[in-house]
């Protein structure tokens, strides 16, 4: 008894502990996602969110839905492995909306991005000096972007 | 060169865009596989990954480093990113009427070739490792993903990435990196990168799948990792990397 | 790019841990060595350092307030940092930081203060009025006992504590050596010894702040140096300067030795854009010279005003070196590319949030609440000597 007499202060300073210990675990029941811990430690929900972001780009197949005869084109011809959206870049809004034009694509900037001659490029890939080759005419003006020819 | 990238894109065309209630976690096991000799270093993936995913600009998701290698001593290479190879390369010039692949300039000379880098969604990820909240984890199909909603933006992650893959986004102010457009993969369509790369040098795999045909590749081609003494599990698989990559 | 020299990955180029990051475990350290100080008293029975027994623990508490600060400035999103408490990844040193600071916070530093104060808290709170009256009624938690019994209780307790605290500063403290320690990824900080050399550092700034804030005091009170207290103070800190100086030898020469793949790309960034943090702040100016001036003190017999002036620019000298042991292992980490090809520059910034006048700010702070920590508790007895712990004068 003489011990809880001397010693009482320190119990005090001990159920301060007690105290927020308890309310720690209290807030943590309500704080803590209830996703958290589903797969492993982190919040599950996450994966779904992750998976629901928009797309910007369409994808091939969308394409040859609607455009199945450039789609036949390109199978005959060196681009037959190139996607569509390679190109004409992302156009998932076009895919959901035809009403909304792609931008036309200039070909004397976007063929030479892949068909510029470097020695840096592997040999056995198709290249060319711009200047030599053609002068600065449009690529469309002698070869079919589609099948390449 | 073309004929894998056909059938790569066979195995593309045969997946059909499934919607994600379909789409089960456990049966696949997400992986992808860079052909280096067939990258020409055009950008198109950086270009189309920054697009697909709003990355925020001089930070990189994925992007391309040319790698020019003088002499045998590996361990010094050059080499360059400019824009993390947005824009492409400088042309390095050939020599006039000489062989393909060898340069004119004597400084120019030796072996050049492109390494397109992302995430390597390791198993052992240490990144996921350091995270001190569950923020960044592996999600039963094997891609390395950030909780944005979760994360401190104490950039620990980053630091612990030994492949620099990982960065701050500067407005969100949270972890950012590739997600294997994870939000594409699990719907049946690939990646934006393996989408927009022209010559099939970036292929999707899944290594659960036992029709996917990128795992007769990778039994029948020399396939390395980056950094393997890291140990660190990482599943982008490189085809003939060379030594002096880093 | 510019500040790049060489190939740096695209996402490497600009730092992401900043100068507050160089400050966080340099104000950490501080708390370790002044309670380590405090320690030498209650536990080794070091009598002679006695008079700053309380002002250690001040020092130590007042530090370890602002230890979260830059942390939390840091921070992305600071006001998610709770998460650490609700959700702690397990296998993230970072994420024991907040079970381990408030350990340290409550169970070590402010329990041991409270003990030993104990009497004066219960007379302050009798004779107080106003404001900090009720302060004090509330620090007494409502009891007034202070028997002989009572007190010899607060005496064994705080015995127990301190010895747990020992092992508790040195974990709060070696997590954060741990934190970098553990990085595969990084090989500038990749090493076992990361720990122990944070730790030995911090034991040498901390006892080093100490004596200069002890010294300082009196100075500003006019009250006398008690010499046998600083010359033994001086003592200890040369003895662990020279283990923390030979444990970071042992790491430069068995990197020089081993010279591995990265020693190449770290040996090139030492000689160059950390030459003036790392050989001349750290090693020469911050170590060699305050070793050397205290190592005289040791076998010459000084004068006593040579002597305090020995130990006033040794203390400074020490701080000077422990920082920049700090920026060199934080900020040095992050100028190197992973694909040991090439460096970036840490461009700091004046007055933003992570800046170099935060970084000022966040230093003075402690000595800001270390002076109304001094005004609230006072380390001294009405006579104006520095009182010694309520123990040994019930001895």
């Amino acid at each position: 008894m003489s011990l809880s007499k001397d010693a009482g202060h320190l119990f005090r300073f001990a159920y301060l502990f007690v105290i927020a210990f308890a309310v720690f675990l209290v807030i943590r029941h309500f704080v803590v996602p209830k996703t958290f811990g589903q797969y492993g430690h982190y919040r599950g929900a996450a994966i779904a969110e992750i998976a629901a972001r928009p797309m910007h780009f369409a994808g091939h197949q969308k394409c040859e839905l609607c455009h199945s005869d450039i789609a036949e084109a390109k199978k005959a011809g060196k681009h037959e492995n190139v996607s569509c959206e390679a190109c004409h870049g992302p156009l998932a809004n076009h895919a959901d909306d035809p009403s909304i034009q792609p931008t036309k694509i200039d070909t004397t900037v976007l063929c030479i991005r892949c068909h510029a001659d470097s020695a840096a490029k592997p040999g056995v890939f198709p290249q060319i000096d711009p200047v030599q080759h053609s002068g600065g005419v449009p690529c469309e003006t002698c070869h079919q972007p589609h099948n390449g020819l | 060169m073309l004929p894998a990238a056909a059938i790569a894109w066979k195995y593309v065309l045969a997946g059909t865009p499934e919607d994600s209630p379909n789409y089960t976690k456990t049966d696949h096991w997400w992986s992808m596989l860079i052909d280096i000799p067939k990258c020409i270093g055009c950008g198109n993936c950086v270009r189309a990954c920054a697009a697909e995913n709003d990355v925020p600009d001089g930070h990189f998701r994925t992007w391309v480093e040319r790698y020019h290698v003088t002499d045998y001593h590996l361990a010094n290479p050059e080499v360059i990113s400019p824009d993390g190879g947005k824009e492409g390369f400088p042309a390095v010039p050939k020599s006039a009427g000489g062989e393909e692949g060898f340069s004119a300039a004597p400084e120019d000379a030796g072996k050049y070739f492109f390494v397109p880098k992302l995430c390597n969604h390791c198993e052992d990820s240490p990144c996921t490792q350091v995270c001190p909240v569950g923020a960044t984890f592996v999600t039963p199909d094997g891609v390395v993903l950030v909780d944005q909603t979760y994360c401190l933006g104490c950039a620990y992650c980053v630091q612990a990435c030994p492949y620099g893959c990982r960065y701050i986004h500067p407005e969100k102010k949270v972890a950012d990196k590739c997600t294997l457009c994870y939000h594409r993969i699990t719907k049946g369509l690939t990646t934006a990168c393996c989408e927009a790369c022209p010559t099939g040098t970036r292929q999707l795999v899944d290594l659960k799948d036992p029709n996917d045909p990128i795992h007769t590749f990778l039994k029948t081609h020399s396939v390395q990792v980056l950094k393997p003494q890291m140990a660190t599990g990482a599943k982008v698989f490189y085809n003939e990397l060379d030594g002096s990559v880093r | 790019m510019s500040g790049v020299e060489g190939y740096m990955y695209p996402n490497e180029i600009t730092l992401n841990w900043s100068v507050l990051i160089v400050l966080y475990p340099y104000i950490t350290g501080l708390v370790a060595g002044a309670f380590i100080l405090a320690s030498l008293v209650r536990i080794f029975n070091v009598k002679a350092v006695a008079p700053t027994y309380r002002l250690a623990l001040l020092t130590a508490l007042s530090f370890l307030l602002v230890a979260p600060l830059p942390l939390q400035l840091h921070l992305g999103h600071p006001l998610r940092s709770p998460e650490m408490y609700f959700t702690p990844h397990s296998t993230s040193a970072m994420a024991m930081f907040g079970f381990v600071y408030l350990w340290y916070l409550m169970a070590v530093l402010v329990f041991e203060i409270w003990l030993d104060y104990r009497s004066d808290i219960v007379h302050l709170s009798q004779t107080t009025t106003g404001w900090k009256g009720r302060l004090y009624r509330a620090m007494t938690l409502g009891s007034d006992n202070l028997s002989p019994r009572s007190l010899a209780i607060d005496h064994k307790v705080g015995w127990i504590v301190t010895l747990v605290g020992i092992p508790s500063a040195f974990i709060l403290h070696g997590y954060v050596g741990f934190i970098f320690g553990s990085l595969k990824a990084n090989p500038w900080w990749n090493s076992p010894l990361m720990p122990v050399v944070f730790l030995f550092s911090a034991m040498v700034s901390g006892i080093a702040a100490v004596l200069l804030i002890y010294m300082g005091i009196s100075k500003l009170r006019k009250t006398s140096i008690d010499m046998p207290c600083v010359d033994t103070i001086a003592m200890y800190l040369f003895y662990i300067f020279i283990l923390d100086f030979s444990l970071e030898m042992l790491d430069l020469v068995h990197r020089v030795y081993e010279a591995d793949e990265s020693f190449r790309t770290l040996n090139f960034m030492v000689h160059t854009r950390l030459y003036f943090s790392q050989i001349v702040l750290q090693i020469c100016i911050g170590t060699l010279v305050p070793i050397f001036l205290l190592a005289i003190v040791q076998v010459k017999k000084l004068p006593e005003i040579v002597r305090k002036r020995i130990y006033v620019v040794s203390g400074c000298l020490v701080q000077i070196g422990v920082f920049a042991m700090r920026w060199n292992v934080v900020i040095g980490g992050q100028l190197f590319s992973k694909s040991f090809l090439g460096y970036t520059t840490y461009k700091v910034s004046l007055v933003t949030k992570e800046g170099l006048l935060m970084a000022i700010v966040l230093t003075i702070l402690p000595l800001v609440i270390l002076w109304g920590l001094v005004k609230l508790l006072p380390p001294w007895d009405d006579e104006g000597q520095a009182s010694i712990p309520a123990a040994t004068a019930a001895n």
